[in-house]
């Protein structure tokens, strides 16, 4: 029963995630029989890990997908159709800074669970909201250099290798666009209906996506970008 | 990595929390270890920037690698806090056959289409036609 122990957080005593739950089903289990608390607290603690297990399969199976675009950006990233390649297209300084974005709201992401299981609901949309606001410097880096190369007649339609770093690239900024707007909603929930147990798990859900995300841009930057211009 | 070792056998760093912190750090992450993890990764990406931005040239497409599966492991230790804890069996389980299924989709791919556009290029593709005719 770790749900109910005390915890000191920066000074403060706070109570571990779904404390206020546990308390009331602890009330009313107190009504039945002390077997009846335990069995409510369980239960609990199993919904929020098997959710927590869903998710984690469907960011695996997602993985696969992403192995299948990796696969197929390095098959074709020597196809060039006689037009421009990755050294002569990718400019370095500005990935970094994508990079760096992504890096820093996977921190402040970080910093928002942490927020979250201190109990602190101001804290937890505030760090929300600075991640969202990397994660948007993000998109918005990555759809202008897309806007650059599309006018500069680098288009997806020009060559395999550019179908294929479109395909791959947009693929990962639309996850990225999809856990921007899960990042919203969950900032309203949050605010309107404060941390409860089903806002903690989908939180819960929100981190481990955006951290996945971050892990799909390692791939990215370090494949195309990195391999693209060194060679 | 000794650290990320530690916190792989789920004993890892357990932060600011006091010995209530210490007792319930497999359950819940700890600030340090988003710190830690975070310094990891910013060496990690600046490292093999620094290399291909400086023009270094050597041996650059292997360390590239090693650096991008180094920041990988440190992501998955650090940020998404997978260890061998009893309760994370099945996150581990699903993950390990991720990373054999990448691995296969990924070099199967590559070693494939390799024997395939070299037997397709044009000077071995007169030998298969000459052979044929024997």
């Amino acid at each position: 029963m770790s749900n109910e122990t005390l915890v000191m957080h920066n000074g403060a005593a706070a109570l571990k995630p779904g404390y206020a739950d546990h308390a009331a089903d602890a009330l009313r289990g107190l009504r039945q029989s002390g077997d009846a608390v335990d069995f409510q607290v369980e239960h609990h603690h199993d919904v929020a890990s098997t959710i927590q297990l869903g998710f984690w399969i469907y960011l695996m199976s997602d993985c696969l997908l992403f192995s299948g675009l990796f696969a197929t950006y390095a098959v074709l990233h020597g196809h060039t159709a006689g037009g421009p390649s990755g050294a002569q297209l990718f400019d370095l300084p500005s990935v970094l800074t994508e990079t760096m974005f992504l890096l820093f709201s996977s921190f402040t992401c970080g910093l928002a669970t942490l927020a979250m299981n201190a109990n602190n609901r101001n804290a937890t949309v505030g760090w929300l909201g600075v991640t969202f606001l990397l994660g948007a410097g993000f998109v918005t880096m990555e759809v202008r250099e897309f806007a650059h190369m599309v006018a500069i007649g680098a288009g997806p339609s020009h060559s395999a290798f550019l179908s294929s770093f479109f395909t791959l690239v947009a693929t990962h900024g639309l996850h990225v666009t999809c856990g921007l707007i899960f990042m919203v909603v969950m900032m309203v929930a949050v605010m309107r209906k404060g941390l409860t147990e089903t806002n903690r798990a989908r939180l819960n859900c929100l981190s481990l996506f955006w951290h996945f995300l971050d892990i799909i841009w390692v791939g990215v930057f370090s494949l195309v970008y990195l391999f693209g211009v060194a060679h | 990595m000794n650290v990320a070792n530690e916190a792989l056998a789920g004993h890892g760093p357990h932060g600011p929390h006091g010995p209530h912190g210490a007792h319930g750090s497999d359950h819940s992450p700890s600030q340090k270890q988003y710190i830690i993890g975070f310094v990891l990764a910013i060496v990690l990406t600046a490292v093999p920037f620094a290399l291909v931005m400086g023009h270094s040239g050597i041996g650059t497409g292997v360390l590239i690698a090693a650096f991008a599966v180094a920041q990988i492991v440190v992501h998955v230790v650090y940020f998404l806090h997978v260890n061998r804890s009893e309760e994370q069996r099945w996150n581990l389980t699903a993950l390990l056959y991720t990373v054999l299924m990448v691995g296969i989709i990924m070099i199967g791919s590559l070693w494939i289409m390799h024997h395939l556009s070299s037997s397709m290029s044009p000077g071995t593709m007169h030998h298969m036609v000459w052979s044929g005719q024997h």
